[in-house]
């Protein structure tokens, strides 16, 4: 059969991998700001961009969709090629991919930093980036299927499998969950409420886990595995079952980060047993790559790029071993809201993804520059400077994890609740400070390699395109014994597309479609209203400082949280909550019953500067709230789309709206004068303090036998 | 746009999780039948995909 030349395109992998090293610095660099603003808040410098609740978005988003998101295209857009033995479909696609891509985190970067944000974890960015986004992503989708169809090899590899599933899922998870109501350029609610925004944005959260952190990067490891050890992958059937298995069952596991809260039991009880099922499928691809390994350990000690890639999966095996135990009520009763779900991500954040992708870059950038590594010894310096830094930032986390939840169920003999919330926050900070140190390891080893790589690029010669040459794929293909409906599927994409995205819809709205369809699930509480305007303005305050992030609105069914903060929450308490609030993790303490808690005066000084009403508290100051003036303007349009998202104000309220906080204002300004603190006019602390002031109010004016009767259905299940 | 209390009850809503299971058990099953079932000769071809890319 006649051969045919052309060549792989070396430029979009080139510049995909200096994104990946830049970004992989920025995003590290937030990352560790945050930390030390845990322990050492003025670091904040008192500027709005800066402080905890801004950065910490920053952070993630840079390490999840700057660095992981250009990790993926760069080893997609190099394997692939090579894998279907053809070019990318289109220059111009990749071009518009990298550029597109780059641009878009550069804009969320600006806006996070400005605090525009949606208020959903890991789903920050606003409604203008969500619809670029989208458009970035069908671009890749397009380059992507156009180089499958136009292979020159009749197997679809597993890799591409697992980039096809990820393809289809994240564009199903990003515009389910973006489904948010535009009130300005950048401001936007969502449109879902309560109890259901927390389960499709859970839905998401656990499954950008799964098909942006996971699946593309088991097919990087499914490809550059086998490169790096030259050998095939232990067990091709295996890694059917893994594909297959990993998929299906992922979908399902989301409500595991909503055990105990107001979500319907039924729902949580899905989530923990397709949790528990993940166990399998992640530990037999966890086999799969070390079992490839077998009879050459000799190399792994070696060769920096494996020893790379034997941590990272070894790092998948223990995180996803790690989860499903996390997603057992019990366990979970004492691991969530602390920093031991912080330790969990971070592992396979530092190790699973960091690692895969600093071994296939060691491993890439001297082949693409035909030279060997600069310094085969900075590599392994960097392999135990990042390995010592993800064991010193896991372990006090872990520990502080621990530690901080059993302070808060701990009671004295006399039944008394026996920390403060403060005193349990103060006791890890030698652990925060730790977990800081390991951090900032992990980027010097970062560092070391970028410079080792600079100088191994500086020393080769880059082959933009890269001549290959393998056979037309024939129009009828020889068939090797019998003929299966599996071996059907896998030499169509087009189709394997339409499978996946079937597998995963099913799980996605078997776990939804209940929850918006059946009254009893939601409970109404009759004393439950909308927010006022002003409280509306709070709202978007907090939301826009991400105070979500370390306070939650979700007391929990606990004798202690009960003593603690007050009467469990109740899914009916969340319907008008566009975004909802539950936040999920206590670096501060629980607000959904802080309403009427303490005087109007005790916030306006506590958000001025917190250590003067709780000595030791590690709260930024939000010094600008006292400056900047409450935009009135958008107060009916905020008004008019939450009518449209079923708020019940009455109709024609929009335009009277801004009496009606005026003359809360009034009141909330007349009590702090009393207080001896006089407020310059619309300033938004006041809107804030309303917000804060409103918070579990409701509930507490409803008759008791009601609330009783009906969060019963809701806990308990229907 | 309204969301929520569309449909006033719907019944049996514990189905949801049994069926759920028992999809998940289906389809898996189907699954490992095949891959334990597929031809040798294939699966060896296909595993050795990426160590086949004529360059390099």
């Amino acid at each position: 059969m006649p051969t045919e030349q052309f060549y792989y395109d070396n430029k979009t992998v080139k510049r995909f991998a200096y994104a990946v090293l830049f970004w992989s610095i920025v995003g590290m660099l937030a990352g560790l700001w945050a930390s030390i603003s845990l322990f050492y808040p003025s670091i904040n410098l008192g500027l709005p961009a800066t402080s905890f609740g801004r950065m910490r978005p920053v952070h993630t988003n840079a390490v999840i969709f700057a660095f992981v998101g250009n990790g993926i295209f760069m080893g997609v857009y190099y394997s692939l090629q090579r894998l279907c033995k053809t070019r990318m479909y289109s220059n111009l696609l990749s071009s518009l991919h990298f550029w597109g891509w780059q641009l878009i985190i550069v804009a969320g970067a600006i806006t996070l930093w400005a605090g525009k944000t949606s208020g959903k974890e890991y789903a920050e960015l606003e409604w203008p980036l969500d619809i670029a986004i989208a458009v970035v992503w069908i671009i890749f989708g397009m380059n992507m299927f156009g180089t499958i169809l136009r292979r020159r090899e009749k197997h679809i590899y597993v890799a591409i499998w697992f980039y096809i599933a990820t393809w289809v899922t994240v564009a199903m998870l990003h515009i389910v969950n973006s489904v948010e109501l535009p009130v300005s350029m950048w401001k936007s609610y969502s449109w879902y409420a309560g109890v259901q925004d927390a389960l499709v944005q859970w839905w998401y959260g656990h499954n950008a886990v799964a098909f942006f952190l996971t699946t593309p990067y088991l097919g990087l490891m499914y490809y550059f595995l086998p490169k790096a050890a030259n050998r095939p992958i232990y067990s091709y059937r295996l890694s059917i079952i893994h594909f297959w298995a990993l998929i299906f069952i992922y979908i399902w596991a989301g409500p595991h980060h909503l055990l105990y809260t107001a979500l319907p039991d039924w729902a949580q009880s899905l989530g923990v047993v397709f949790s528990i099922m993940l166990i399998a499928p992640s530990w037999g691809g966890m086999l799969n790559g070390l079992f490839t390994l077998r009879g050459a350990w000799d190399k792994v000690r070696e060769d920096p790029v494996l020893k790379f890639l034997v941590v990272a999966i070894t790092c998948y095996g223990m995180a996803t071993f790690e989860g499903p135990m996390l997603s057992l009520k019990n366990v979970n009763a004492i691991s969530h809201f602390t920093d031991w779900t912080i330790a969990h991500v971070h592992i396979g954040a530092l190790g699973w993804n960091g690692f895969l992708t600093f071994g296939i870059l060691y491993w890439l950038i001297p082949r693409m520059w035909n030279t060997p590594l600069y310094s085969k010894k900075l590599a392994g310096t960097h392999f135990w400077i990042g390995t010592i830094g993800i064991v010193l930032y896991a372990v006090p986390l872990y520990w502080a994890g621990f530690t901080q939840s059993m302070m808060w169920k701990n009671f004295t003999e006399e039944g008394q609740l026996r920390f403060q919330f403060l005193e349990t926050v103060t006791h890890i900070i030698p652990m925060y400070v730790t977990r800081s140190i390991g951090g900032a390891l992990y980027i010097i080893g970062a560092l070391i390699m970028v410079y080792n790589l600079r100088r191994t690029i500086k020393q080769g010669q880059f082959s933009a395109n890269e001549l290959a040459e393998a056979p037309a794929l024939p129009a009828i293909t020889q068939t090797h014994g019998r003929t299966y409906w599996h071996r059907w599927i896998e030499r169509r994409p087009l189709q394997m597309l339409v499978f996946s995205l079937v597998a995963v819809a099913i799980g996605g709205m078997i776990e939804m479609i209940p929850t918006f369809l059946v009254k009893s699930n939601i409970p109404t509480i009759s004393s439950v209203k909308p927010y006022t305007p002003l409280e509306l303005h709070g709202r978007d305050i907090y939301v826009r400082e991400g105070c979500y992030l370390c306070h939650s609105q979700m007391v929990r069914p606990f004798r202690d949280e009960v003593a603690r903060y007050g009467e469990y929450s109740k899914a009916g308490e969340f319907v008008y909550d566009h975004p909802f609030q539950w936040g999920s993790k206590r670096t501060g303490p629980d607000l959904a019953r802080v309403g009427g808690k303490y005087p109007d005066s005790w916030h306006y000084n506590h958000l001025l500067d917190p250590t003067s009403m709780s000595p030791g508290s590690i709260m930024p100051n939000y010094g600008w709230l006292f400056d900047h003036e409450l935009d009135t303007a958008r107060t009916p349009a905020m008004i008019y789309a939450m009518q449209r998202l079923g708020v019940p104000y009455p109709s024609g309220y929009a335009s009277e709206a801004n009496r009606d906080l005026a003359s809360q204002e009034a009141a909330i300004r007349a009590s702090l004068k009393g207080d001896k603190i006089s407020t310059g006019d619309n300033k938004e602390i006041v809107a804030l303090i309303a917000y804060l002031q409103r918070l579990g109010k409701d509930i507490k004016a409803a008759p008791k036998e009601q609330t009783a009767m009906k969060d019963g259905g809701a806990l308990m299940g229907n | 746009m309204k969301f929520i209390h569309y449909i006033e009850k719907v019944g049996g809503v514990s189905a949801y999780g049994i069926f759920s299971l028992a999809l998940f058990g289906l389809i898996f099953t189907v699954m490992l039948v095949w891959a334990i079932r597929a031809d040798r000769t294939m699966i060896e071809e296909i595993s050795h995909l990426p160590l086949d890319d004529r360059t390099n």
